[in-house]
C-alpha cells in the first residue's frame, strides 16, 4: 500500500520554489471580471514582478495597478495611497470593478484594508464608484493556488445578493486555461445552461490583436451576473484540495450557507471518470441528457485509449504542480495506464495525499509516493531515484527533465518555454484527448529519438 | 490621447522641439498608476545575480525568489549556483516571531550543500517591517562558515531599482581590497556593469584580450568572488550603463584610487568608442595600443559594415520607439537605428536621471517623445500616435507592442541575443530586419481596419436592404 514517505530530510530553506505567492492567484480572478483592475496594496516591486511572471505565460497584457508604498507609507500606513490608487483607476481606466488584494507588506505593516475602503467610500459618496473588492493575501501563509480561491471566495461574498431564484448556474472552475474556460461556455451552453463562470479570463488573458490598446479588455464575468448568484440554482466548483463545501470556505461553499444554493463538489474533470461525474451532474442540473457532440467526443476518447495504451502502458511518471491540477492528471494517468510515481504539490493543503488516493482507487496496484510543500530541490532528488520515464507538469521541471533526459509534458502555470500555454486543453473529453495525444506522442517520439535505426513507422 | 496621460506625470513627458527641454524624473511612481518599474530587490538581484559562484539567499516570502529564478541570460563559464533560487519561504510564525533563526538555520543548510566561496543575503519589504537583524545573523555564519556573507539592504519599499543598485554595490565592495593582487599587471582592468547576457563579456573579454590587456573580474555577468576581491589590483574600472555600477565605481576609485571611464558597447560608435577610451588610457605604458586598436576595429566593420548595408536598404525610413530601463542604453539605441536608416520617435526608460535626459533630448529628432517611468496606456498611446514600426523594450512592454500590431525587439535583461560589440550590432540589425519585414504587420487591424463584418452594419449593402 501507499508508502507515505515523509521527506527525505526536513529542509529549512526553499530552492527553486514550486509555488508562486499568494496575490498572484488574486490577481487573476480580478482579471476574470468583466471590467476588472487588479490592484495590488503594497510596494511597487510585487504588481512588476507578478507582471511580468503572468505576462510570459499568457503572452497578453496584464495591468496590474499598485497603491507603489514607499518608505514613509510603510511606516505610517498605506491607506492614504490606497485611496488615492483607487480614484486613479476608477479615473483613468473607468474600471467596472477593482480587486484589492493586499501584499505580504500590507498585512505585515497591518492596514485595515476593509477600514480603509469603507472610509474611501464615504469621502467620495457624492462620486460614482465602481464596486472594489478586496481580499487579504499574505504570501507568508499560502500559495497563489490559496490566493486564487480566495478571491473567488471573496468575490462572491462581496458581490452576490439575496434575490429572486433565476436560472443561472454559478461554476468556479479554478485556475485552468483559457481554452479550458471557452470549451465550459460551449458545454453548459450546449446543455441550455445559463453559467456563470468566475473567473473568465478566457478573453481578458487571450484576446484578439487590435487597432488600440484597450484599457480593460473585454470579456470577463459580468459583475451583474456574479450579484445574482445569490439566487442561482446549482454551483458547480472544481478542486479536490479545496476546503470542504460545509465550511463555507469557498465560493460554492459560501453560496450554499448564505442563500441555499446546491453546490456540485467536485475533482477538476480531468480524464475519462473525472468528466462523467461532471457530465452527470450536467444531466441532473439540466434534466436533459448529454448532447451527442460530447457523447461522441467520449466515445473517440475511448476508442484512442484503446488504440494508443501500448505506447504507454505502465510507463512511469511524476507529476507536479498546484494541488488541484495534479489530483486531476494523476487520476487521469491512473486510468489509462501510465504509473504515478510521485506526486508533489508546492501547496499544504493537508488533503493532497487523499485526493490523490482516492482519485486513483482500485486502478493502480501501488498508491503513488505523495508530497506536500517541497520545491524542485525535494523533487529533484526523489526524482533521481525514481527514474522516470516522464515528467508532467508546468515549465518549471524543465531543468530537471533536461538533466534526466526524459520527455517533460507541459501542463498548468507558467508555460513560459512554449507557444500557446493558455490555449492548451484540459478539461472534459475533449480536453483529456488533447491530452492522451499528447502523452503517447511524447513516449514514440522518445523511442524514435534513442532508437539507433530510426523508424520511421510506429 | 491627452485623457490618457495621468496629469500628475504631465511633466515626466516631453515632446522635443516644443518649448525649453525640462523633464521630472526620480520621482516615486504614481499610485494607482500601472509603473513599468520595479523595486530596490529588483535592483540588487539585478547586480548581483551574476555572481555565479555565490549562493543567493532570498530573505523574505516566496513570491520575491519565485519571480526571481533564472529569469535571465546571464551565462557562467563556470559555477552556476546563480541560476538557482533561494529562500527562506517566511511563514506566518516567522513573521511573528521574527526570521532571524530561519534564516540562521537556512543559510548553513545551504552553505553547507553548495559550498560557495560567499554569500548575498537579501532582505525584502517584509523583512524591513519585522526588523530581523540580518548583519548580526551574516556575521554569525561567516564567522562560522568562513566565507563572506553579505547582507543585501535591499527593502522593496526604500526606493526604486537605483536604490538597489546602491545596496548591491556597496554589498561588493565589502568583498574588494581581500584578494591578492601581485600578479596583476599594468595592462589590466574591470569590465564593470556588464551581465554576460548570451555571453555578451566574452565577446568583450577577446576584444580587450587582443588589445593586449588583462582582465581582472567581471562585474558582474560571469563574475567569481574570487576575482572581486582582488579587482581593486586592476589599473582601470570600464563602467558600462549609467546606474547600475557607477557607485561601485567611484567608491573604487575614492579608496583604492582605481580611475574608471563610463563606455557602452551597443552599436558601431559607442562600441569602437568603448575601445579607443581604453587605448587612450594605456597609451602611455604601451604605445602600440593605439594602432592595434584601429586595426581590431577596422577588421571588425570590414565584415559587418557590408552586411548592415544590406539591411539598410529595406529599413531606411522606418520608426522606432525605445522604453528602457536605465536612459543610458537609449542613447546608443538611438545611434544604432540611424545606422539603419531609421529614426527614432519615441525615447524612455524607467529610471533615467536629469543628465540622462539632457542628454537624450540633445540627441534626438526634433518631435521626439521623451518619456520617465511610463505605464501601459501612455506607452500605447504614443506608439499609436507615431505609428512605429518596432518598439524596443523590455518584457513587459512587448504585449502593449502586440496588441497592437507593432514589431518589438527585448533589449533588456531577459534577452537571449548577445546585442553587445561588433557581432552584437549585427544581431541587432538581423532581428530588426527579421521583425520589421515580418508579412504579418501588413493584415493587423492597425492595417487594414476592420475585414469581417461583426455586426450587421458592415454587410454590403444588399444584405442589409
Ligand atoms: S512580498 Fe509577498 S506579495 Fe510581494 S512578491 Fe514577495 S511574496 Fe509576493
Ligand atoms: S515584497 Fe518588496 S522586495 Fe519583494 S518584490 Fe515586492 S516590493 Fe520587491
Amino acid at each position: 500500500m501507499a508508502k507515505a514517505k515523509a521527506p527525505a530530510e526536513n529542509f529549512v530553506s526553499t530552492t527553486n520554489a514550486c509555488k508562486l505567492c499568494k496575490p498572484l492567484g488574486a490577481t487573476l480572478v480580478f482579471k476574470g471580471i468583466e471590467g476588472g483592475v487588479p490592484f495590488l496594496h503594497g510596494s511597487q516591486g510585487c504588481a512588476t514582478y507578478m507582471r511580468r511572471y503572468i505576462i510570459s505565460h499568457f503572452r497578453e497584457p496584464m495591468d496590474i495597478a499598485s497603491s507603489s508604498l514607499g518608505e514613509k507609507q510603510a511606516i505610517y500606513g498605506g491607506g492614504a495611497n490606497l485611496k488615492k490608487g483607487l480614484l486613479t483607476v476608477m479615473d483613468k481606466y473607468g474600471a467596472g470593478l477593482i480587486g484589492v488584494a493586499t501584499t505580504c507588506l500590507t498585512e505585515t505593516i497591518g492596514d485595515d484594508v476593509p477600514g480603509i475602503l469603507g472610509e474611501f467610500r464615504r469621502e467620495f459618496a457624492d462620486l460614482e464608484l465602481a464596486p472594489v473588492v478586496n481580499v487579504s493575501t499574505p504570501s507568508y501563509s499560502g500559495s497563489h493556488m490559496e490566493g486564487f480561491t480566495a478571491a473567488v471566495k471573496a468575490v462572491v461574498e462581496q458581490l452576490a445578493q439575496a434575490g429572486e431564484p433565476n436560472d443561472s448556474v454559478g461554476c468556479f472552475p479554478g485556475f485552468v486555461s483559457c481554452a479550458d474556460i471557452r470549451h465550459l461556455k460551449d458545454v453548459f451552453a450546449s446543455f441550455g445552461i445559463d453559467a456563470t463562470i468566475l473567473p473568465d479570463y478566457s478573453e481578458t488573458l487571450d484576446g484578439p490583436a487590435l487597432d488600440d490598446y484597450e484599457k480593460l479588455p473585454s470579456g470577463g464575468t459580468p459583475v451583474a451576473s456574479i450579484r445574482a448568484l445569490g439566487g442561482a440554482k446549482a454551483s458547480f466548483e472544481f478542486g479536490a484540495t479545496l476546503p470542504p463545501v460545509g465550511e463555507a470556505g469557498t465560493a460554492a461553499g459560501l453560496l450554499a450557507a448564505r442563500f441555499g444554493v446546491p453546490a456540485h463538489r467536485m475533482g477538476l474533470p480531468i480524464g475519462l471518470r473525472a468528466s462523467d461525474e461532471f457530465f452527470k451532474a450536467l444531466e441532473a442540473v439540466a434534466c436533459a441528457p448529454t448532447p451527442r457532440r460530447h457523447a461522441l467526443e467520449r466515445g473517440r476518447l475511448l476508442d484512442a485509449f484503446v488504440d494508443g495504451h501500448k505506447y504507454i502502458s505502465q510507463k512511469r511518471c511524476v507529476i507536479y504542480g498546484e494541488e488541484d491540477l495534479i489530483v486531476g492528471l494523476t487520476s487521469f494517468m491512473a486510468e489509462i495506464g501510465v504509473i504515478p510515481v510521485l506526486v508533489a504539490g508546492g501547496g499544504r493543503s493537508g488533503r493532497l495525499k487523499a485526493a490523490v488516493e482516492a482519485a486513483c482507487e482500485g486502478l493502480l496496484p501501488e498508491m503513488p509516493e505523495v508530497r506536500e510543500g517541497v520545491d524542485f530541490y525535494d523533487i529533484a532528488d526523489r526524482a533521481r531515484e525514481l527514474a522516470p520515464d516522464f515528467f508532467i507538469g508546468h515549465s518549471k521541471g524543465y531543468r530537471l527533465a533536461r538533466e534526466m533526459n526524459v520527455p517533460l509534458i507541459r501542463v498548468g502555470f507558467p508555460i513560459h518555454d512554449r507557444f500557446g500555454g493558455h490555449r492548451l486543453h484540459h478539461l472534459c473529453y475533449l480536453g483529456a484527448q488533447e491530452l492522451f495525444d499528447r502523452v503517447v506522442n511524447a513516449m514514440i517520439e522518445k523511442k524514435q529519438t534513442d532508437s539507433d535505426i530510426g523508424y520511421g513507422y510506429i | 490621447m491627452s485623457d490618457l496621460i495621468f496629469e500628475e506625470r504631465k511633466d515626466q513627458i516631453h515632446r522635443k522641439g516644443e518649448g525649453p527641454f525640462k523633464l521630472a524624473c526620480n520621482r516615486d511612481s504614481l499610485a494607482g498608476a500601472v509603473s513599468q518599474r520595479a523595486c530596490v530587490f529588483c535592483g540588487s538581484r539585478v547586480v548581483l545575480y551574476p555572481i555565479a559562484d555565490a549562493l543567493h539567499l532570498v530573505h523574505g516570502p516566496i513570491g520575491c525568489a519565485a519571480y526571481t529564478w533564472d529569469i535571465r541570460g546571464a551565462l557562467s563559464s563556470g559555477p552556476e549556483l546563480h541560476r538557482l533560487s533561494f529562500s527562506t519561504d517566511l511563514q506566518e510564525t516567522d513573521v511573528i516571531f521574527g526570521g532571524e533563526k530561519k534564516l540562521y538555520a537556512a543559510l548553513v543548510e545551504l552553505i553547507d550543500r553548495h559550498q560557495p566561496k560567499a554569500a548575498f543575503v537579501y532582505s525584502t519589504c517584509i523583512v524591513g517591517i519585522i526588523g530581523d537583524d540580518l548583519q548580526a545573523v551574516c556575521k554569525k555564519v561567516s564567522a562560522e562558515k568562513g566565507i563572506p556573507v553579505i547582507p543585501v539592504q535591499s527593502e522593496g519599499f526604500k526606493g526604486n531599482k537605483r536604490e538597489g543598485y546602491l545596496a548591491a554595490c556597496k554589498a561588493m565592495f565589502t568583498l574588494m581590497g581581500t584578494g591578492d593582487t601581485s600578479d596583476i599587471g599594468p595592462l589590466s582592468l574591470n569590465i564593470l556593469g556588464d551581465f554576460n547576457l548570451a555571453g555578451e563579456i566574452w565577446i568583450i573579454r577577446e576584444y580587450f584580450e587582443r588589445m593586449g590587456i588583462t582582465v581582472v573580474a567581471n562585474i558582474t555577468g560571469d563574475g567569481r568572488v574570487g576575482d572581486i576581491a582582488r579587482a581593486h589590483g586592476a589599473a582601470l574600472n570600464v563602467v558600462q550603463c549609467s546606474g547600475s555600477t557607477m557607485d561601485l565605481a567611484k567608491m573604487m576609485k575614492e579608496k583604492y584610487g582605481t580611475p574608471f571611464v563610463k563606455v557602452s558597447y551597443f552599436g558601431i560608435e559607442d562600441m569602437a568608442e568603448a575601445l579607443y577610451s581604453v587605448a587612450r588610457f594605456f597609451k602611455d605604458k604601451d604605445p602600440g595600443i593605439l594602432v592595434r586598436t584601429q586595426e581590431l576595429v577596422k577588421d571588425e566593420l570590414a565584415v559587418l559594415y557590408p552586411k548592415l548595408q544590406a539591411f539598410r536598404k529595406d529599413l531606411e525610413g522606418k520608426k522606432a520607439a525605445i522604453y528602457v530601463g536605465g536612459a543610458f542604453k537609449a542613447f546608443s539605441l538611438i545611434k544604432a537605428f540611424r545606422h539603419l536608416g531609421m529614426s527614432v520617435v519615441i525615447a524612455g526608460s524607467q529610471t533615467g536621471t536629469e543628465e540622462d535626459y539632457e542628454e537624450l533630448a540633445s540627441i534626438c529628432d526634433p518631435g521626439t517623445i521623451i518619456v520617465d517611468d511610463a505605464n501601459p496606456l501612455e506607452l500605447s498611446a504614443f506608439l499609436k500616435e507615431k505609428d512605429v514600426d518596432i518598439f524596443v523594450g523590455g518584457v513587459k512592454e512587448r504585449p502593449i507592442a502586440y496588441k497592437l500590431g507593432v514589431g518589438f525587439c527585448d533589449h533588456n535583461h531577459e534577452r537571449k541575443e548577445a546585442l553587445e560589440g561588433f557581432v552584437g550590432m549585427y544581431n541587432f540589425a538581423l532581428e530588426v530586419h527579421r521583425t520589421v519585414m515580418s508579412p504579418v504587420w501588413k493584415f493587423v487591424p492597425r492595417r487594414t481596419g476592420k475585414i469581417l463584418a461583426v455586426e450587421e452594419a458592415d454587410l454590403p449593402k444588399e444584405c442589409t436592404l
